[in-house]
């Protein structure tokens, strides 16, 4: 046989293998044109019923479902019924989390936190979620979900205070900035080892099954993560046991400077990955507030319903850096975020509002001025308590405590020795 | 008061904690239906049903990422890994996810389950079914790492394991599932009934987490070990005839320090046995201790007997394995320096 393999090398016939290495991209995304992301229209894609068998859902995860309209009006079957107040407040939440977010920046650069993480251009996707959610439900968010604890109406304060690692914190300085952890308002402590939460959001909604409760979990995960095995295995498990969750990749087009397609691959878009495991999957527009909603509860129906998990890829763009660690302008066009062909979520809804004649530009105003003063109010409150540049910081006895339930000798001698 | 064997007790363990409490859940690699390839999950599931105990697809990384989300929900799950040597997929969901869980929110979500697995060779496993990784786990923050010796305790510290609050590694030594085996490979297998640990109280009793148990007192040389060493360590010094004391460590985080110690004050030599390779085991660790707390009682330097720095190798296995003749010359050397 090798010498039937050398003589094919030897005339020609065989050529050396080669692999399709993801080079620098164009800098520009993978996914920066309308025809590229498979751009429908609003109104355009189908809305199945939540019973329908999954095999007859597969077009939806390659489709892009959209409601708002380019001249605002919700449009199709997937406009969702929302009382005009939850959209309104909807707009506050995402404007809320704007703000937090422009703040703690700036925080971070006076020396005030030693870190920071914006959801700029993505805060629809978490405050619209939030309108799905009901008391008891469990989100497994990354860090880049601070609105659902905006939505959640987390006090502000307490957040700038887990930012500042001041008093206030309720982590005791243990964690980064924004890792926050709050159980009442359904938010999972964050992790920072990619993808780790998105199987235990199956186990926790597996948990609320085998108790007979009522309550659904939440899965999230970026686009990146999404290579990760235990994306794998919350899937497998989800499908295994038609577990009551909602699995959510935020596909904001970017794992710090690697674009998304180094994490999809051959595959057509993330949201197909489900069908491999059953599992329905949508494809949502990210930046659109009200296809959000709906895509939202039609998952969450499908699981209160027992119907099993569903997958849903909403498509969107990291309009900031990564982190406050972070250039982009090393790796993408100072440029793209405005050319980001689905614009920008708050506008998108104020226009939507305006549109439909339930707004007005005083109103927007008034509001901005609102949102403005309520951050710079839990940001006074919270500065009052400490910075990281100020001190104030939580007691170094915290340190030594809650590695266990009771604390074993061991630990008891080493606090001791470090003079707590 | 029932005889069993170690395979019986960690069942018995299962049915006591499932009854006293519906929140226990057991699931793994072919624990349902079939009952775990080892068996120690029998007849759970057509005792409690399939909402109590069930199979799971193979993938450990998520049996335990799925346990820390149950857990963290009000569960208490016992989940199962078919072998240690098959743990690491999973060990980012234990080293980052169930042992920090209380830590990193301040108390607002824990992760009280248990993570069984069987460790140690003698069964001709090769290298993927007969390590002995309990060093990995004892160097984690906010782990409990427990492994037993005989029948009574499996079941007592699996109990405590279960009802503890926190994540527990729980490592049985599968060369004692079916009796106390001595070390010596050739000879006929010795059952567990007859041997006074296989006594197993019926119904709920603890053995509490972090407390060893001395299995021989003696006045010449401390043996610290656990597992699978304790049984070669007690027959080493019945070979020798020296009169050693033999702590059976049971817990190895959080450690029994003061039992050590106190033993080791006494004799004024140690010998420290483990089944795992010798760099960086908990043995190195047992030693430090030693040397921190008692050397001024130290005649001799602290001896080891481990497993070597090598891969569990098939064929040679029982070159590899520290039996009871290498423990006894180390009992001599210690003894006579």
């Amino acid at each position: 046989m090798a010498a039937v393999v050398g003589a094919e090398v030897a005339d020609g016939r065989g050529r050396p293998l080669s692999l399709a290495v993801p080079g620098p991209l164009s800098g520009a995304g993978s996914h920066s044109s309308p025809g590229e992301l498979g751009l429908s229209g609003a109104g355009e894609v189908r809305r199945p019923d939540v019973d329908d068998p999954p095999r007859k859902m597969w077009d939806l995860a390659t489709a892009l479902i959209r409601v708002i309209g380019d001249d605002g009006r919700a449009v199709g079957p997937w406009a969702p019924t929302l009382d005009v107040a939850v959209v309104q407040r909807g707009l506050r939440y995402m404007m809320l989390t704007r703000e937090l977010d422009r703040r703690l920046l700036m925080d971070q650069r006076h020396g005030r936190t030693s870190f920071y993480m914006q959801a700029t251009g993505e805060e629809a996707i978490a405050c619209g979620f939030a309108v799905a959610l009901r008391d008891g439900d469990m989100n497994f968010p990354t860090y880049r979900q601070q609105g659902l604890l905006v939505a959640a109406e987390y006090p502000l304060a307490l957040m700038v205070g887990q930012v500042y690692s001041n008093e206030l914190d309720p982590l005791h300085g243990r964690q980064m900035p924004v890792f926050y952890s709050a159980r009442e308002h359904g938010f999972f402590s964050i992790s920072g080892n990619l993808a780790t939460q998105f199987v235990q959001a199956v186990g926790w909604a597996m948990g609320s099954a085998l108790k007979g409760d009522t309550s659904i979990g939440v899965g999230w995960i970026g686009d990146g993560a999404t290579a990760e095995s235990d994306f794998h295995s919350a899937l497998v498990m989800a499908s295994t046991y038609r577990a009551p969750v909602v699995l959510n990749v935020v596909n904001n087009q970017w794992a710090i400077s690697t674009p998304e397609s180094v994490a999809r691959g051959g595959a057509a878009t993330f949201a197909e990955r489900g069908h491999g495991f059953g599992i329905p999957a949508l494809r949502v527009d990210g930046n659109d507030f009200l296809a959000v909603c709906a895509a939202a509860l039609w998952a969450a129906e499908r699981a209160r319903l027992n119907l099993g998990p569903t997958l849903i890829e909403w498509v969107t763009y990291r309009a900031a850096a990564h982190s406050t660690s972070d250039d982009p302008s090393g790796y993408r066009p100072k440029e793209e975020p405005l050319r980001w062909p689905l614009g920008d979520p708050i506008d998108r809804l104020q226009r939507h509002l305006i549109a439909t004649g339930s707004w007005s530009e005083g109103q927007q105003a008034e509001l901005h001025h609102e949102v403005e003063e309520v951050v710079a109010e839990a940001r006074a409150e919270a500065a009052s308590r400490g910075t990281l540049q100020s001190g104030r910081q939580p007691s170094a006895r915290f340190m030594f405590e809650d590695v266990f339930a009771r604390m074993p000798p061991h630990l008891r001698r080493q606090r001791q020795q470090a003079g707590f | 008061m029932p005889v069993m064997t170690m395979i019986e007790a960690i069942r018995d363990a299962h049915v006591v904690a499932m009854e006293r409490d519906r929140s226990v859940v057991v699931f793994g690699e072919d624990v349902g239906h079939f009952g775990g390839v080892f068996r120690c999950t029998k007849g759970l599931q057509e005792r409690f049903g399939t909402d109590r105990c069930f199979d799971t697809p193979i993938t450990e990384a998520g049996i335990v990422g799925a346990a820390v989300g149950m857990a963290a929900n009000g569960m208490r799950p016992c989940v199962e890994i078919q072998f240690a040597d098959y743990m690491y997929p999973a060990y980012d969901q234990i080293v980052s996810e169930a042992a920090r869980l209380r830590y990193r929110s301040a108390g607002d979500f824990t992760a009280p389950l248990t993570i069984r697995m069987p460790v140690g060779g003698g069964i001709y496993g090769g290298q993927t079914h007969s390590q002995s990784p309990e060093a990995l786990f004892t160097h984690v923050a906010g782990l409990t790492t427990v492994i037993p010796s005989n029948p009574h305790d499996a079941k007592g510290l699996l109990i405590a394991a279960i009802e503890s609050d926190d994540p527990v590694v729980f490592l049985e030594p599968k060369r004692l599932y079916n009796g106390p085996f001595d070390g010596h490979h050739d000879r006929p297998t010795v059952p567990w009934s007859s041997h006074d640990l296989s006594e197993v109280p019926e119904g709920h009793y603890a053995v509490p987490l972090g407390q060893a148990a001395v299995r021989r007192t003696g006045t010449e040389v401390t043996v610290l070990t656990y597992g699978t060493m304790v049984h070669v360590s007690l027959t080493a010094v019945d070979e020798t005839g020296v009169d050693a004391e033999v702590v059976d460590v049971r817990t190895l985080v959080p450690l029994d320090l003061e039992t050590v110690i106190r033993s080791v004050t006494k004799t004024g030599r140690c010998v420290i046995a483990h089944e795992a390779t010798l760099t960086s085991g908990f043995g190195a660790e047992l030693a430090a201790l030693v040397q921190e707390h008692a050397f001024y009682s130290l005649e001799a330097p602290i001896e080891r007997v481990t497993g070597y720095d090598t891969p569990y190798p098939h064929t040679h296995e029982w070159v590899y394995f520290p039996g009871p003749d290498r423990v006894g010359k180390a009992l001599r050397k210690v003894v006579g320096a």
